[in-house]
């Protein structure tokens, strides 16, 4: 819903102390999550963020929409469940990638299969920050960033892959040293119908050292004329196209994100991988059993009346159990 | 011979049609002014174990069950193995006699211990180690053998229907055995052919076919053995307008008009059969304009109404969070589990209490601990439910003591929920879950819905979610209401919802979120707190909570026509506790009697806790079946008559 005064982003900042590590990667994706919301002119109330739990989960605070910090790993049920009772709310998930791939894994896939019209930021820097640096779901086998005792001895999961194979039906990545290709990214995601999952690679400057913000840069790969190739590149400068615009483009659609999501190392495409508006949303699916959910949602229903007396007709109920 | 007072029961193979049969018993009787008591017993197992329903029929309200047997219906060996010892001496089998040569080791499903026991008991009475022997045994004490042709009886329906395939009359032995029954009992035929139709309502063919075999079975039985039976059962006339509820309905109906509009829930017995039956019946009737049937085809009406959205989450832990979620939004959100769901809600329950979510929990209860006996009863969470989640936090815990409760405390519990702003755990069980009851149609006018102190609207940007304020109670805003932006954390938090850790501000936000506690302990009416049954000067007391109030009313009703006197102190607000009135009640007393269906008689520990004062016996139960009214009436009259021991623990039910 459009407002009357145009919000900017500096109008999405809150007043309280943000104690992120100097240089943190955060700082970006809060900066392109407040230019994101003024580009799409959202007013505050309309807007709930959700995050989980870990340094990123801080992020609501720092934002002057509605802001619910809620558990480890279960920020996508908290957000589905107020989308599902007033689906007229804008509803923004974010939180780290152990938060919402290791302990919360299991509610990233049921997200998918379900398809609830909200957008869902993972901010992806390898690292447990806030317990101080244990490895993450995304930490590659083998790695051992400063904080670890030992070579990380798990193999990572790919977010992108993942989320297609649960059937998010928007995939992207963005770049926190890139802001306003993730502002961008973020509005798509958020004007995207349907489930929109977006991987946002964040380096952790005080516990990661591997994937840093002059890794991703590319500072080391230096050619003989001393110029640099940055690893991160974009798929929209390729002349890629994501969207599934009819049906049948849906798996070579698919099977082109999950060669792109492979793509590691040298070259790391950033951008949307994937988006298909094709599918029922779950609201529409909710809309074809209920016909009245659009109009009167859970959270917009009249329960009781002035005298508190219940709307709700259950003698014609009470009457089907009727026997003498 | 006894007359409109009967225990009639009916047992099969799990995913044979006996919940029907017993559905088509109970009905009829009810159709005939009658009144029952319905329950339930089964394996987890989809097909195959054993299960068995059982009804008490009376003219007046039955609550609970009785041990002995009065007629034992049955199409198969186990069930007649297994229960004809509990048939009373004046009672009768009804059989099939094709399964009478069945020997008991021929029968898997019966556990090894209960083998031996039926073996055991069977060769002291001198009859061989099968179907066979069991009616001899029965015969001996003079127990009526009613053997009904049911192939043959199937034989001729499909005839008569033109039926080639038999297993399309598969349920068609239930109905014979039930209505084999109600020949003995010499009951009204119509009751009969009513309650199959009804049982068999979506299709008009198979209720011809099954009321056609009723038939059969029904004169079958009248004529060879209905004359000199002990037991009759008459209709009479119903003084009042009654309803056929069962147990998983209850809490269902009560969500509906409590205003529920989101339900979350994980598949767990016993308590899924809610959330399905809310699903089934997910939009909802409502204004007066529903009442035609034209108004109810109307495009409006299709889009505008009340409707409950019922989410099968992935786990209990996104039920919870879920349905925490739902309720920032302002809508009336509840979850359903049982005991290893509720386990994984702890976290949930926490952030909900922390942000003053008001959030309903319904919580069947189940015999633990982890897996337990999934499909048996038990009273193990009181302790569980009260001190739900790590640190101190406010909750609300009410336990319903049967199923007219259960549906009123539904409402009761959201109310309490959004006027105290915390979780509300509402504690049923299996017991009432698996229960079916006539009860008097439910009073609906005098129910209010309570939001609590809500926000409104502003546009001064002054709006503090967790205000500090006389009563510990800040006016609720939900998300998307203009000018009441908010933060909630789960770490502690000032006013407006940002994170803390500044000593003070966490003493005050403390101290407001446990006051409200003491604040529902004074508003909350005495009568949903507590309630006193039967001699207010008895010096023998009953305490319980829950599920045990239907066996308990029912034993009092028993010695106090004997001219015993007793009370019962039934506790239904478990916390915040009603120290003082329970006190008041106790105190004084000769014998305080705590009644309870688990091993460690927790309400007798609350009870010291929170008073002081010790009970003087526990009668306990933790084998997964719920107490009958026999068994109490003989442990309370022990106590009564000054025999009994501190602590009796009782073992009936098969």
């Amino acid at each position: 819903m459009a407002s009357e005064v145009l919000l900017r982003p500096a109008d999405f900042q809150s007043d309280v102390h943000n104690d992120w590590c100097p240089g943190c990667g955060d700082f970006g994706i809060l900066k392109a999550l407040q230019m994101a919301l003024a580009d799409l002119k959202f007013e505050r109330h309309n807007v709930a963020i959700f995050s989980g739990i870990g340094c990123s989960a801080k992020t609501v605070h720092y934002v002057t929409t509605y802001g619910i910090h809620t558990l480890h790993g279960r920020v996508l049920p908290f957000a589905m469940g107020a989308k599902l009772a007033n689906p007229s709310l804008q509803v923004v998930a974010l939180g780290g990638d152990g938060d919402g791939l290791g302990i919360g894994a299991g509610h990233f896939v049921n997200a998918g299969r379900r398809n609830l019209d909200m957008c869902y930021l993972i901010f992806d820097n390898g690292v447990y920050g806030l317990t101080k640096g244990q490895a993450s779901p995304t930490l590659k086998l083998g790695l051992k960033p400063k904080s670890l005792p030992a070579p990380n001895i798990n193999d990572a999961v790919n977010p992108l892959w993942l989320a297609l194979a649960s059937g998010a039906t928007f995939v992207g990545r963005g770049y926190s040293f890139d802001i306003k290709h993730l502002r961008d990214l973020i509005a798509k995601g958020i004007r995207h119908r349907g489930y929109a999952f977006i991987d946002v690679l964040q380096p952790c400057p005080t516990y990661n050292n591997l994937n840093t913000k002059d890794w991703y840069g590319g500072e080391d790969l230096v050619d003989a004329a001393e110029r640099k190739t940055p690893r991160v590149y974009k798929l929209e400068e390729r002349g890629v196209d994501p969207v599934v615009h009819t049906l049948e483009d849906t798996e070579a659609k698919q099977l082109q994100a999950l060669k792109y999501a492979l793509q590691w190392g040298d070259a790391i495409p950033i951008g949307v991988f994937y988006q298909n508006e094709q599918l029922p949303t779950f609201e529409d699916r909710l809309q074809d059993r209920i016909p009245s959910y659009a109009v009167e949602p859970p959270a917009r229903q009249v329960i009781a009346d002035a005298q508190g007396r219940p709307t709700v007709r259950l003698n014609k109920l009470l009457d089907e159990l009727v026997v003498t | 011979m006894t007359r409109n007072e009967l225990t009639w029961l009916i047992g099969g193979p799990q995913g044979s049609g006996v919940d029907s049969s017993a559905n088509i018993f109970g009905r009829a009787c009810a159709y005939g002014g009658l009144q029952i008591f319905g329950k339930r017993e089964y394996y987890s197992n989809i097909m195959g174990e054993h299960s068995y329903f059982q009804i008490r029929v009376s003219e007046n309200q039955v609550r609970s069950h009785l041990d002995p047997v009065n007629v034992l219906a049955t199409f198969e060996a186990e069930t007649l193995l297994r229960h004809a010892q509990y048939v009373t001496d004046d009672g009768a089998i009804v059989y099939d006699p094709e399964v009478a040569s069945t020997k008991i080791d021929d029968i898997p499903t019966i556990e090894a211990r209960a083998t031996q026991d039926l073996k055991a008991y069977l060769t002291a009475r001198g009859v061989g180690e099968s179907v066979q022997g069991a009616l001899d045994a029965a015969a001996q004490r003079g127990v009526l053998l009613l053997p009904v042709p049911m192939t043959e009886f199937v034989a001729q329906v499909a005839r008569k229907f033109n039926v080639d395939q038999l297993s399309r009359l598969s349920r068609t032995v239930n109905v014979l055995a039930v209505s084999a029954s109600f020949g003995l009992l010499d009951y009204d035929f119509a009751e009969i052919a009513k309650a199959v139709r009804y049982v068999f309502r979506a299709k008009k063919s198979v209720a011809e076919m099954n009321e056609f075999g009723a038939r059969l079975a029904y004169d079958h039985a009248k004529q060879n053995h209905g004359s000199g039976f002990a037991h009759r059962l008459a209709p009479v006339a119903a003084n009042e307008k009654r309803i056929f509820v069962a147990g998983s309905q209850a809490v269902g109906l009560g969500k509906m008009l409590s205003g529920c509009r989101l339900q979350t829930y994980y598949p767990i017995t016993p308590a899924s059969d809610e959330s399905e039956f809310l699903e089934a019946n997910a939009v909802l009737p409502t204004g007066a304009e529903a009442d035609s049937p034209e108004a109810q085809e109307s495009a409006f009406l299709k889009e505008n109404g009340n409707s409950i959205v019922v989410m099968q989450t992935e786990d209990e832990i996104a039920a919870i969070t879920m349905a925490n979620g739902a309720a920032l939004a302002g809508t009336r959100s509840a979850t359903a589990t049982s005991g290893p769901g509720f386990c994984l809600m702890m976290e949930g329950i926490g952030w909900a209490a922390i942000n003053e979510v008001p959030v309903v929990i319904t919580l069947y209860q189940r015999a633990g601990p982890s897996t337990g006996m999934p499909t048996r009863h038990e009273q193990g969470d009181l302790r569980f439910a009260i001190h739900a989640g790590h640190g101190d936090s406010p909750r609300i815990v009410t336990a319903s003591g049967d199923l007219e409760e259960s549906f009123y405390d539904t409402v009761k519990s959201f109310n309490f929920a959004e006027r105290y702003q915390c979780p509300v755990i509402h504690i049923v069980d299996k017991a009432l879950a698996n229960s079916t009851q006539t009860l008097p149609y439910f009073a609906l006018d005098g129910v209010r819905i309570e939001r609590g102190v809500l926000a409104r609207p502003r546009d001064d940007g002054g709006y503090r979610r967790f205000e500090l304020t006389p009563s510990g109670i800040s006016p609720r805003a939900v998300l998307g209401m203009p000018g009441t932006i908010f933060w909630n954390t789960g770490d502690e938090h000032d006013e407006r919802g940002h994170i803390t850790e500044d000593p003070v501000v966490r003493m005050l936000m403390m101290e407001k979120r446990m006051g409200k506690l003491d604040l529902a302990a004074k508003e909350i009416p005495p009568e949903d707190q507590y309630a006193f049954h039967g001699d207010k000067d008895a010096e023998t007391l009953v305490v319980s909570w829950g599920s045990t109030k239907g066996a308990i009313l029912d034993a009092m009703e028993v010695l106090r026509a004997a001219g015993r006197k007793i009370g019962f102190l039934q506790l239904r607000l478990l916390h915040p506790f009603p120290s003082e009135a329970v006190a008041k009640v106790l105190r004084g007393r000769k014998a305080i009697v705590d009644v309870e269906m688990n091993y460690s008689a927790t309400l007798a520990g609350l009870i010291r806790e929170h008073t002081g004062i010790a009970v003087t016996h526990t009668v306990v139960k933790y084998q997964g079946r719920a107490m009958s009214c026999n068994e109490l009436r003989d442990s309370l009259t022990a106590v009564l008559d000054g025999k009994a021991p501190p602590r009796q623990v009782l073992r009936h039910g098969v």
